[in-house]
């Protein structure tokens, strides 16, 4: 019996793999989910009835919370809190990982000259050094997303500094702890450390940024899963783990890029803050209009693009947002929406918001594929994006955010921005793209606004 | 015979590769949906908790730390498969019906 525990691991291993394979379709990804959690109740089964397990109340208690929890957390969940919820899932899977790879360590204490030595140590401080920090850094982004903490970064002299070296300290308490695993004192003060540095690692973050430190921080807690898969000789928790790390690594590079950003950049370079205060101060004219002039101009026009960003999600605007797009697509107009990769809060965070509005998923699309479009495009209206859409990436060299991929919007023929005011973004940065002539702005709630277009834009019945 | 570290990390070097390979080609589409289904895939670790907190002579603070260990792997495996195909029911070509 025990041997066959291994081949259903190697077959969970390959569902695994298939689930993400079928994930890079919409019409195949539900049967990829399927895939997965197919592989999970194998593997969670062989491992209940092929091992020697004992203390099955506990087990089984466990269970049964953790069911009851999951369930009301994915169906209740409003879409627009999506990023929280990844967050707090890259708590809870790190503290997983962290608690195991203790209790691993003081259980083993006994045998702790046959069974704590060479590797396992190695793999056991990785373990729960990733796995501690991974907890404290996702509630921190858990809170700055839930807006609980402050969103803007938050700095203080010295802060690379005093990071750096508690990192050090926290290396250098694992590496005597790997070399005497018996002093099992540093160990409390490890884990605290490694705790504390999670914490202060998150809070020079500003919300802008959250979309690449959110994948960061998957892929950490993928690596501190493979990690306990070293430590306790399972290549199934290596695969999962490495296919979630290699996952999230992707994905904060593709974050990065899209932000023409580094790794280090992102992390260390607290943005916001130092350009908050470098921020022009100069008042410069714009044409503001009304929700009526706004509708007699997307009346009139037969393409349209709209550009959504994280305003969207925060004013809840994605069905009215449905309702625009359905009466403007009835008038005959080529209603698209495009997606900057760093709109939202997370990756891919627009396209989930719209999607559950019922917009067909066709007509979402990429940044590199619809820049070209914006030339030809009668109308682009910019619904809670900002810095995504300045100009003065393209060609400002002292512009903070010089180089960023953005999307065309200042090509379109007349542009529209729903804004609350003109305050700057995140970055903190003026847009150019706001003093345009061609621009509008219409001042308001994003959901409120689009609804006083929807009243000015009679419903066309189907004649 | 290699070693089982070594067979280890030849595990992880090819599944990272695999990894690399497969989700490249994630539409950006769906990469909210692929993170919580990587985040679901990643609480695997419940066999480690499992096997934790069942050992034979497991003390009493194996059997807590294992516990709570368990309860919030569950809890992602259980959130975040439900949340992935909820998620992705909502992907549809055209709004349903209309023509």
């Amino acid at each position: 019996m025990s041997h066959l525990v291994h081949y259903i691991y190697i077959i969970s291993g390959a569902l695994f793999i298939l689930s993400l394979k079928w994930m890079n379709h919409p019409a195949t990804a539900r049967r990829g989910v399927f895939a997965g959690e197919f592989g999970m109740i194998m593997a969670i089964a062989g491992t209940l009835i092929a091992q020697d397990v004992h203390n099955w109340t506990w087990i089984l208690a466990a269970f049964l919370i953790g069911t009851a929890v999951g369930i009301p957390i994915a169906y209740i969940m409003p879409m627009t809190a999506v990023p929280q919820r990844t967050a707090m899932s890259h708590a809870c899977g790190a503290l997983a990982a962290a608690l195991v790879g203790t209790a691993e360590f003081y259980q083993r204490q006994p045998h702790a000259s046959t069974e704590l030595t060479g590797f396992i140590m190695v793999a056991l401080i990785i373990e729960t050094l990733l796995g501690f920090l991974t907890f404290t850094g996702s509630l921190m982004a858990m809170g700055k997303l839930q807006e609980v903490l402050p969103q803007r970064p938050i700095t203080y002299p010295k802060q690379n500094v005093v990071n750096f070296l508690l990192f050090v300290i926290a290396l250098g308490l694992g590496i005597r702890l790997m070399l005497v695993p018996t002093d099992t004192y540093l160990f409390p003060i490890f884990a605290g450390i490694a705790l504390l540095f999670g914490v202060l690692l998150i809070i020079p973050i500003g919300g802008a940024d959250m979309p690449t430190v959110i994948a960061l921080l998957n892929s950490y807690a993928g690596l501190s899963a493979c990690a306990m898969g070293f430590a306790l000789d399972n290549k199934l928790l290596i695969i999962a783990g490495a296919l979630d790390g290699s996952s999230g690594l992707i994905l904060s590079i593709i974050m990065c890029k899209a932000m023409n950003r580094s790794f280090t950049n992102v992390l260390f370079g607290a943005f916001g803050q130092i350009q908050a205060t470098a921020a022009k101060t100069e008042k410069r004219p714009v044409r503001s209009a009304s929700a009526e002039e706004a509708a007699s101009i997307l009346e009139a026009a037969s393409s349209v693009i709209i550009v959504p960003g994280y305003g969207l999600a925060v004013a809840q605007a994605q069905h009215k947002i449905r309702e625009l797009f359905d009466n403007l697509t009835r008038r005959g107009a080529d209603v698209k929406f495009a997606i900057h990769p760093v709109a939202g809060r997370m990756p891919g965070h627009m396209n989930v918001l719209l999607a559950e509005a019922d917009i067909p998923y066709d007509k979402l699309v990429e940044m590199d594929e619809i820049n070209g479009e914006f030339p030809q495009c009668d109308v682009a209206l910019v619904i809670g994006a900002n810095d995504v859409t300045n100009p003065a990436a393209r060609s400002d060299k002292s512009s903070p955010i010089y180089g960023m991929p953005i999307l065309d919007v200042d090509r379109a023929h007349t542009v529209m921005v729903i804004k609350r005011s003109m305050s700057p973004g995140f970055a903190g940065i003026d847009n150019d793209l706001y003093y345009m002539e061609k621009t509008l702005m219409l001042f308001g709630d994003a959901k409120a606004f689009v609804s006083e277009i929807l009243k000015e834009l009679p419903a066309k019945t189907a004649a | 015979m290699p070693s089982n570290l070594e067979l280890g990390l030849y595990v992880f070097m090819l599944a990272t590769f695999v990894g690399l390979e497969v989700i490249r080609k994630v539409s950006p589409l769906l990469h909210t949906p692929l993170m919580s289904l990587t985040n679901a895939i990643s609480a695997i670790s419940v066999v480690g908790a499992i096997l934790i907190t069942g050992a034979a002579g497991a003390t009493t603070l194996s059997k807590v730390l294992g516990f709570i260990a368990i309860t919030a792997a569950v809890t992602n495996i259980v959130s975040g498969f439900l949340i992935t195909d909820r998620m992705l029911k909502m992907f549809k070509r055209r709004p349903e019906g209309k023509k």
